[in-house]
């Protein structure tokens, strides 16, 4: 199964649509699961819902093959997390999709970590759907932040009366 | 002899923000426990103990959610009187941060990792609140001859 994220708050129809177009000519049908924010968009060849609950955020990445997400960092730790290779693809504040370009800052970050794949627009992404049952995850990421960065918060916790 | 645990409130808005903070829990496990954040179902995943306060989610062209979302952090802050203040962002934890102070708690910022170009803007506005002020990018970590947050680490 392929799990489709945009997030928590806006919809993201350049990324949704060319995933609906791509299940639809792809034989096999793929199985996607598509949680695709509050849009007009209604995909026909996936499954799909505005919005799921944080549980069943983790539930479906948890049973998914592959991610494709913004890219976000809710979906990209999750997939690290659970050690799902994840297809990203920035949102653009030009084309109104985010209040700025920081997603294009994090796909540059995130390009060639193991399992982290950027698509860098609705043009690319299709060939990388393609290719999506030879990509391969990391070892899945510890569940918790540098040892350093809870170790500083944890003293300074402490300090005080 | 029993020593009264602090007080902490963990401040997210759903999504991102919330994952990431989730992250740094070893910190605070000898704390009592509070997050304030903007999705009900938070509460099945949470650490035994620790309690979920809610509030709305609200970008800053949302006027009405935003000074919505300021009186809800107000009131959480009062009821709870938390001795530490920590968040991830976005607004919410501006807000909790800003009003935390003025109550007297002390108050850390973590920039978000998705910040990787430049501190976000409610990390810029909070600086003045915050008493420890972290990016989780090394280039973005203040010098001798610029003001900036710490690096001391990352979520990842």
């Amino acid at each position: 199964m392929i799990f489709v994220t945009v997030g928590t708050q806006l919809a993201f129809d350049r990324m949704v649509r060319v995933i609906d177009e791509w299940a639809g000519r792809t034989e096999p049908r793929p199985e996607v699961v598509g949680q695709i924010g509050p849009s007009d968009l209604v995909p026909q060849h996936i499954d799909h819902r505005a919005f799921v609950e944080p549980g069943e955020f983790a539930e479906l990445a948890d049973r998914a093959d592959a991610i494709v997400a913004h890219a976000g960092m809710g979906s990209i730790i999750t997939a690290l997390t659970y050690g799902k290779p994840i297809v990203i693809m920035p949102r653009r504040a030009d084309l109104g999709e985010q209040r700025n370009d920081h997603q294009l800052s994090t796909a540059a970050r995130f390009a060639g970590r193991p399992g982290v794949f950027v698509a860098k627009d609705e043009h690319e992404l299709p060939g990388i759907l393609d290719s999506l049952r030879g990509l391969t995850a990391g070892e899945p990421i510890p569940p918790f932040a540098d040892p350093n960065l809870i170790q500083t918060i944890r003293e300074f916790i402490d300090r005080g009366q | 002899m029993s020593v009264k645990k602090r007080r902490i409130l963990a401040v997210a808005s759903g999504g991102g923000h919330f994952v990431q903070l989730r992250r740094m829990r070893p910190a605070w496990e000898h704390c009592e426990v509070h997050y304030l954040s903007t999705l009900a179902d938070y509460a099945r995943e949470l650490e035994p103990g620790a309690k979920l306060h809610l509030v709305n989610d609200a970008n800053r062209w949302d006027k009405i959610g935003v000074a919505r979302m300021a009186m809800r952090v107000a009131w959480t802050l009062i009821k709870l009187r938390p001795d530490v203040i920590v968040s991830t962002g976005a607004a919410a934890g501006y807000f909790a941060l800003r009003f935390g102070k003025l109550m007297g708690a002390r108050t850390i910022w973590v920039d978000s990792i998705a910040n990787a170009e430049e501190l976000s803007l409610t990390g810029r506005m909070v600086e003045k609140y915050a008493d420890l002020w972290l990016t989780q990018w090394p280039d973005l970590a203040g010098t001798d001859e610029a003001q900036g947050p710490r690096y001391v680490g990352s979520v990842l």
